[in-house]
Parts: structure tokens; sequence; C-alpha cells
């Protein structure tokens, strides 16, 4: 460490000496960060941010944003003399006769893949530790942003090549936002500015695309990284990490060769499979016609679970006062969706609610020692990627030889059994894990040797374990459900918002009612000073 | 014998060679089979077209004995099979040829298999069928020289009437019911004439009055190429759209990053 130290002060004197800044550097360089590899996971996601920035800055100088027709006398024969639009000529152009423009094209594609799927991931180690809680809500609302502006943008970008498969989902988007009752139809003449397809779609798009949500992203990615760095990261529990301190590695110079590293690994990693795989060969989908459509037309994956929530979707419609809602769009593309991002934006404010606590926490927790909220998120994915399934219904039925028809009947019922299941088996392992935990501590670890005493009697051998592991075991908090505080105060008077208290006592139960303490240190004692068994 | 003398066969007196006759006898008989053919109502226009009538009798002899169970004993149809009369050649030149005939599995469609029968025994059924009442022949030579069609008018004219259910390039796909389009790759470019003209099972029958022979071709020059094109990125991922890409994303994207984000956790300690 003192050689670290060295350094940090080392360039600390060279910048003071210019700058006279040494006092904010020092700080910087030493500031400590935590280090695991589930905290890497956000940085994948910003760092295929920025291949995406590098990337999109390279195809904006041949892309043209245009549907005005031309015909196509490219390098690509097997389009030679076809009619198209601008922007997918382009595309072409960028693909078969700009140097390097393919891989810049893949690289694009892949990394935006990336991009969102490394959201997701990260979204997941922030859940099921739980590391949204105080302080740190409001990174969590504006991840919620950022992933569901992931999903705006990654469609944006998928329609700009104006190719049949891109044409096909702006169709779908189109036939969503006619399904908004009232306003549907306006909201639609306004985007594609008059009729499907328009003449202006793939412009808007495409300064949503390059200007518009990539300047909210770098606002908000600024912002939640600097949250980061202020609220200082979270930690997993261990001997002398505490709420109050952060143990790590300094900033500089560690966690920046580290950090510094991983770009190019992950710059590499993207690089390597965009030259190795196509992604989107617009030039086998030919160019966008309204009349034209081609079997097992998907979206991106990130847009999959709606993919599969309108494919899954019984055909309901409603008609009242000569209108027609049609409930298999809305419900599917509208309802379902809001539903989950709402849901997930809100979580922190439900659990805070639920548990009434009101501390920070920088301490993780490990996932069995919540099981209701582990429970919880493995039901919401358990739902997701189902939908996601029932988005490539028709690669399963040709892949197993079975009927589309059954297989969209058992996506139906699935939808509504698995996830319950999903979270009471989840929530029961959890159990059973801190059960074994408890074990643990209290009587060591089975060793699978059998000893026979003199009586005869057979008994395991069990091992003691560490302190360490039995600090790592006891640490957390089990907690109680909350009582439910009497109908009246101490004067008599009946208390206000009774109806309120008495859901959350009843939500509470639910969510800790099923629960496996942690030996207390007395309980510890008394099993170390009786001596073994 | 008396020999025949005829001048117009340009022959030489000198070089007349004494299979002449036969040959004339031959050439004449074909005129006029040509002449017939070309004249003659057309019922057995195409048993005439260079088919002999053993060819029938012997495809009559293989369709009793191995098709007859559900196509009837006069093709005229069962309950387990459509009556055959009518169909043409076209159609069963396709159904044997792919193997599909004789039906053999009980799925939701017959499926492709390796053909039961050589191309002699099926041109014989082919003629048998084609016997019994006109239909759509198997194509010929000519019309499926693909070699100077128009890739790209073949590719727009495909996208608009095949590609909803062969996919954009052909990879096949998913219908109603347990029924597929299936892949177009392998086929032979006179499998995918005949299945346009024939329309087998629930495919649509694309006749010469919707769509001239020439748009055949280019479809067929348009499928034959994407078939055998060089991917020029790369891995085609089976050419299904973006659900493998997402697979191979997660996987091989972010799944080695990951493994990079571990191995680097572990060389922290
Ligand atoms: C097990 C019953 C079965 C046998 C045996 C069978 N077929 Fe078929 N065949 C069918 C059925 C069923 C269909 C209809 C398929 C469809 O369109 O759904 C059919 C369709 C056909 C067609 C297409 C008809 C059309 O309208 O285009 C031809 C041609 C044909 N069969 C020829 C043959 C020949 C030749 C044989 C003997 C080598 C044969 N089949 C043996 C059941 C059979
Ligand atoms: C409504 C959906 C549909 C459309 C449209 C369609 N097909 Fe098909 N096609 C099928 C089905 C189903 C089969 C399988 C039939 C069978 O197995 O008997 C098939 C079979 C074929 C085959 C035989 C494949 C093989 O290997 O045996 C070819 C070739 C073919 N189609 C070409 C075309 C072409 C070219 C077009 C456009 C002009 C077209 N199809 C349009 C559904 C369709
Ligand atoms: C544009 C995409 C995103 C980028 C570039 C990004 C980047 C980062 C980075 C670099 C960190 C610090 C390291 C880490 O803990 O992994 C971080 C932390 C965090 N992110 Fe994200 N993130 C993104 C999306 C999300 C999403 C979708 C959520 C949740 C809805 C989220 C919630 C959080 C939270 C709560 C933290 C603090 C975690 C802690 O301190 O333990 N982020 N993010």
């Amino acid at each position: 460490m003192a050689m670290l130290e060295k350094a940090a002060a080392q360039v600390g004197g060279t910048i003071d000496d210019r700058f006279g800044a040494a006092g904010w550097i020092k700080k910087t360089a030493r500031k400590v960060f935590p280090d695991h590899w589930s905290f890497m996971l956000g940085e994948i996601a910003l760092y295929s941010f920025i291949i995406l920035l590098l990337t999109g800055t390279f195809l904006t100088l041949w892309f043209q944003p245009s549907q005005s027709e031309v015909v196509y006398h490219g390098a690509y024969t097997p389009l030679q003399g076809l009619k198209m639009s601008q922007a997918y000529e382009s595309t072409l152009r960028i693909s078969f006769d700009v140097r390097g423009g393919l891989i810049m094209r893949q690289i694009h594609h892949w990394a935006a893949l990336i991009f969102v799927s490394a959201m997701v991931v990260h979204l997941c180690r922030i859940f099921f530790t739980g590391a949204f809680r105080k302080p740190r809500e409001t990174n969590w609302i504006i991840g919620t942003i950022l992933l569901t502006l992931a999903l705006i943008e990654g469609l944006a970008g998928y329609s700009l090549p104006d190719d049949l498969l891109s044409g096909t989902g702006l169709r779908i988007t189109e036939g969503v936002l006619l399904s908004l009752p009232l306003v549907g139809t306006y909201l639609s003449y306004f985007l594609f500015g008059g009729q499907f397809p328009g003449d202006d779609l793939i412009a808007r798009l495409y300064t949503a695309h390059v200007l518009l949500i990539p300047g909210i992203f770098l606002a908000l990615i600024t912002v939640h990284v600097m949250l980061v760095w202020y609220q200082k990261h979270t930690q997993y529990p261990l001997p002398g990490r505490t709420e109050k301190n952060a143990v790590g590695y300094p900033f500089f110079p560690v966690y920046t060769a580290k950090a510094g590293g991983f770009f190019f690994i992950t710059f590499g990693v993207t690089a390597l499979l965009s030259s190795v795989a196509t992604i989107n060969p617009i030039w086998l989908f030919g160019p966008y016609k309204p009349g034209e459509v081609s079997d097992g037309t998907q979206p991106d994956w990130y847009m999959g679970f709606l993919e599969g929530s309108l494919r899954m979707m019984p055909p309901w419609e409603i008609r009242a006062w000569g209108y027609t809602v049609p409930m298999n769009v809305l419900v599917p593309a509208l309802i379902v969706p809001g539903f989950m991002f709402t849901a997930l934006g809100l979580y922190p404010f439900i659990e805070r609610w639920v548990t009434g606590d009101d501390r920070e926490h920088h301490i993780l927790d490990r996932p069995r020692n919540v099981p209701t909220r582990t429970g919880l998120g493995v039901l919401a994915i358990s739902f997701w990627l189902i939908l996601l399934a029932g988005g490539a219904n028709d690669l399963f039925a040709i892949t197993f030889h079975l009927s589309i028809n059954s297989i969209t009947r058992a996506f139906q019922v699935l939808i509504i059994v698995i996830p319950p299941i999903s979270y009471v088996v989840t929530k029961r392992i959890c159990l059973g894990l801190q059960r074994r935990d408890r074990e643990k501590v209290l009587h060591g670890r089975e060793t699978g040797i059998i000893q026979r005493l003199p009586d005869g009697e057979m008994i395991e051998v069990h091992e003691p374990i560490s302190d360490t592991e039995k600090w790592m075991l006891t640490q957390h908090l089990s907690r109680r459900p909350l009582e439910l505080e009497p109908d009246t105060d101490d004067n008599g008077i009946p208390r206000r918002r009774l109806l309120l208290s008495k859901a959350r006592a009843r939500v509470s139960r639910f969510y800790f009612e099923d629960r496996v303490e942690p030996p207390t240190p007395a309980e510890v004692r008394e099993i170390e000073t009786s001596g073994h068994h | 014998m008396r020999r025949l003398t005829v001048p117009w066969t340009g022959l030489t007196r000198r070089r007349r060679h004494r299979f002449a006759p036969l040959v004339v006898l031959a050439a004449a008989l074909g005129v006029t089979g040509g002449l017939y053919t070309a004249l003659a109502p057309s019922p057995h226009a195409e048993a005439a077209s260079g088919v002999s009538t053993a060819s029938i009798d012997q495809g009559r002899g293989l369709f009793l004995r191995n098709c007859s169970s559900c196509h009837g004993l006069n093709a005229e149809g069962s309950s387990d099979g459509p009556t055959l009369i009518g169909v043409g050649a076209a159609a069963v030149d396709f159904q044997v040829g792919t193997g599909r005939m004789p039906a053999a599995n009980v799925g939701p469609q017959i499926v492709k298999k390796r053909p039961s029968f050589d191309a002699q025994q099926t041109a014989a059924l082919a003629a048998y069928v084609a016997s019994l009442a006109p239909g759509p022949a198997i194509p010929d030579k000519s019309q499926l020289d693909y070699t100077n069609s128009d890739i790209a008018k073949g590719g727009e004219i495909y996208r608009t009437n095949c590609a909803m259910c062969h996919n954009f390039a052909g990879s096949g796909g998913a219908l109603t019911l347990g029924k597929f389009a299936p892949a177009l790759r392998g086929t032979s470019p006179r499998h995918m004439y005949e299945a346009m003209i024939t329309g087998p099972q629930s495919m649509p029958v694309f006749s010469d009055s919707t769509m001239p022979a020439k748009d055949k071709r280019e479809i067929i020059a348009f499928l034959r190429n994407s078939a055998k094109e060089p991917g020029p990125g790369g891995l085609s991922l089976g050419k299904i759209g973006p659900v493998s890409e997402g697979g191979v994303g997660w996987l091989f994207g972010l799944g080695a990053l990951i493994a990079c984000a571990v191995w680097l956790g572990a060389k922290a300690r």
C-alpha cells in the first residue's frame, strides 16, 4: 500500500505544481473502491455505451436519414437496380463500399445487445443484494429510466436502415400507438408525420437516436456514476467492513488501471464477436415495402418480451360507444410493460414502506438472507423470460416440430403458473440455506466422517468453522413482521390512516413471517462453553 | 427387300447405309408423333412427349403397388389421399422426387425424406398419372435455365410472394397447427419450379397466369444465389433473424465479459 500511496501522492504533486489542486487530487486518487466481480457489471454497460458512441459517430458520416427513393447501383449485386430509400441504400453502402464500414456496423449492433444485457444483469445484482436501499434509491430510479431509454434507443436504431424487418417492427409500433383509445390516431399521425410509413419517420428517429436520447443518456449516466462516487460504493459483508467505512483499493492507480484494462477487454470481446458473427444482415432482408413481410420477424432480444406479450395475448376486443378498443394490443404492448417498469422503479420505496426501515445501508445483503425479496425477484425474472420465449414461439414450433397454436396456449398457461411457483421454490431454497448456515455456526461443518463411539453409537464428526465465517453467517439482521398498532392511540382516540397501517402490517407479514433467525451471540457462546455437541 | 431412295434425307446413294430406312422410319414416326402431340387434344399431351406406353404401364404397376392404397386403384382418391387425376406429372415428380410420397408419417404435414424410387421409376409414375388427365408438366431444361435471370428482381418477387412463409433467406418458418414451410437451401431448381406450379399441401399454387415462368426463374436464381452466397459479415447464425443474435450476444458477448470480470476479480485477492 505504501507504494500505491506514494504513486498517488506523486501524481497529486505533479498536477498541483501546475493547477494547485493537490487536496482534491489526493482525496480523489485515494478514494477507496470495494472490489468484486459483480461490481463490474455496471462498467460493462458503461463501456459498451462508450463503444456505441464511438462507432455510432463513425456511422453518422455516411448514413442518410432520408426516405426519398433511389435506385441501387452499389457493390452488392443481388440488390442491383432495385428501388429503395436513401436510408437503406446508405446502410448498404456502409456495409459494402465504405472501408471498415461493415465491421463498424456490426460492432455498433453487438455492443447495443451487450449494453442492454449488461444493464439487466447489473440491475439484478443491485436488486438481489439490496444495493437500492437508502441512500441509493435515486440511482435506482435513474437506472430504471436508463433501461427504458435503452429499449427506445434500440428500437429507433434498429428502424433506421429501413429494411424489411425494421419496417415490419415500425408497423407493429404503429399498431400499438393506434390501440390507444382516443389519442392513438393523433399520436401515430404525429409520430409518422402522416399516414404510415410516411416520409418523415426515419429523419425523426435519427434525431432521437443520435442526439436526443444519447444526450439524456450522457447526462443520466454522469449523475449515476457521480452518485456512486459520492455515496461510496456498497460492499459485501466481511469482518472489518461496517456501515461507516469502505474497504477496498484506492482509485489511483489500482482502480484506474483495472477499469482502463477492463474497457479494452470489453472493446476487444465486442470487436472479436463482430468480426466472427454477422448481426442484422440487412442486405438479406431487402428494402422495406409495405406489401412485403418475412416469416418469423422478431425484434432485437431486449424488445422480445413485448413481442412475446403480443403473441401470447388472446384476441380480445372491447366494443363500446362506437369505438373498438383492441385489448389484444393495448394490454400486452402498453399495460404489461407499463406495469413491469412502474413496479421496477417503485420497488425500493415499496420495500422501505414494508420494513419501515429508515437507516442507511452500505453493507450488501446476501440474497438468501432476504428470502421474500429474492423470491419476488425470481418471480419477475421468470415472468420476463416466459414473455421473451413467447416472442420466439415460431422457432420453438419449427425446432421441436410442435404446433405453434399449442405452444402459444402452453405459454398462456405458463405465464400464470410459473412465476408463483418460482417465487415459492426460491423462497424455500433461501430459507433452507439460512437453516444450513445456522447449523454451521452452531454445530460446525459436516465432514462426512462417521465416528463410532465406545457405546456403539454412530455420529458424524462436525468440524468447527472459523471465526470469520461465523461472523459472516451471523452479521445480518433478520427482520420480523411489523406489529399491528392498536386501533386507538394512548388517549383512546381512533388512529388516522388505520386501513393503510393494517395493509402495511399484512404486507409485512407476507414478507417476514417465514424466517430463520441467525444464532445470537448468547446461543453461540453457550454452545462453545458447553463443549461441542 | 426393295431399297428405298429418299433424296431429301441428304444421304448420297454411295453413302447410303443399310440402317438408313430404319432411321427414316423413326424420323417419320417422330415427326408424325410430334405433329400429333401438337395438334391432338391434350389428354395425352405428356404421354406422347417421349414417353412410351411401356413406361406408363410400368408406372401403373408401381402405382397399384405403392400408391393405390391411399389414392385409389384408378387414382380417383380415397379417404386417405386425394385424387391424382389432373394433378399432372410435375406434382408426381415433386412429391415422389422429394420423398414425400409414398406418404408414411402421420404428422400434421407429410415431410421430405429419402426418395423411395429412382429417377426412371419416378418418371414412370409421373407418366402414368399424366396419362389420366392433363396437368402441369415437368419443366424442361429451357424452362429451368436461370443463368441469365435477374437475381435482384427475383429477390423482390420472392419477398412479395414467398418470404412470409419461407423467411427472408429461405430458412423456412412455422405455419399454424404444426405445419411449416421448409427451408429452401437444399432444394433443386426443378423441385422449386414444380412446387410453385403445383402448390404442395398448404402452399398456394403460383400458376403461369399469376406468376410468369420468367418470374419463377428469377426466384430460382435468387434462391440458388442466396444459398451459396458467402456471408460477408462472418457466421450467418442460421439466417433466422434477431433471435439467434440475441442468444449469441448473451452467451458469447456478455457471458465472455462476465467471465473476464470474474477472472479480474479473482486476481485482486
Ligand atoms: C399413406 C397414404 C399415401 C400413400 C401411400 C401415397 N400418398 Fe400421395 N398423398 C397422400 C395424401 C394424404 C396427400 C395429400 C397431401 C396434402 O395435400 O395434404 C397426397 C398427395 C399426393 C400428391 C399431390 C396431389 C396434389 O394435389 O398436388 C401426389 C402427386 C401424390 N400424392 C402422389 C403419390 C404417389 C405417386 C404415391 C405412390 C408412390 C403416393 N402418392 C402414395 C397420401 C398418400
Ligand atoms: C402459405 C405459405 C407458403 C407460401 C406463400 C409459399 N410456400 Fe412454398 N411451401 C409451403 C409449404 C407449407 C411447403 C411444404 C409443402 C409440403 O411439404 O408438401 C412448401 C414447400 C415449398 C418448396 C419445396 C421445398 C422442398 O425442399 O421440398 C419449395 C421449393 C417452395 N415451397 C417454394 C416456394 C416459393 C418459391 C414460393 C413463392 C413463390 C413459395 N414457396 C410460397 C408454404 C408456402
Ligand atoms: C446506461 C446503463 C448503465 C450504466 C452505464 C451504469 C453504470 C453504473 C456503474 C459504472 C456503476 C458503478 C459500479 C457498479 O456497481 O456496477 C453503477 C452503479 C449503480 N447502478 Fe448502474 N448503470 C446502468 C444502468 C443501471 C440500471 C438499469 C439500474 C437499476 C435499475 C442501475 C442502478 C444502479 C445502482 C443502484 C448503482 C449503485 C450500486 C452500488 O453502489 O452498489 N444502473 N452503474
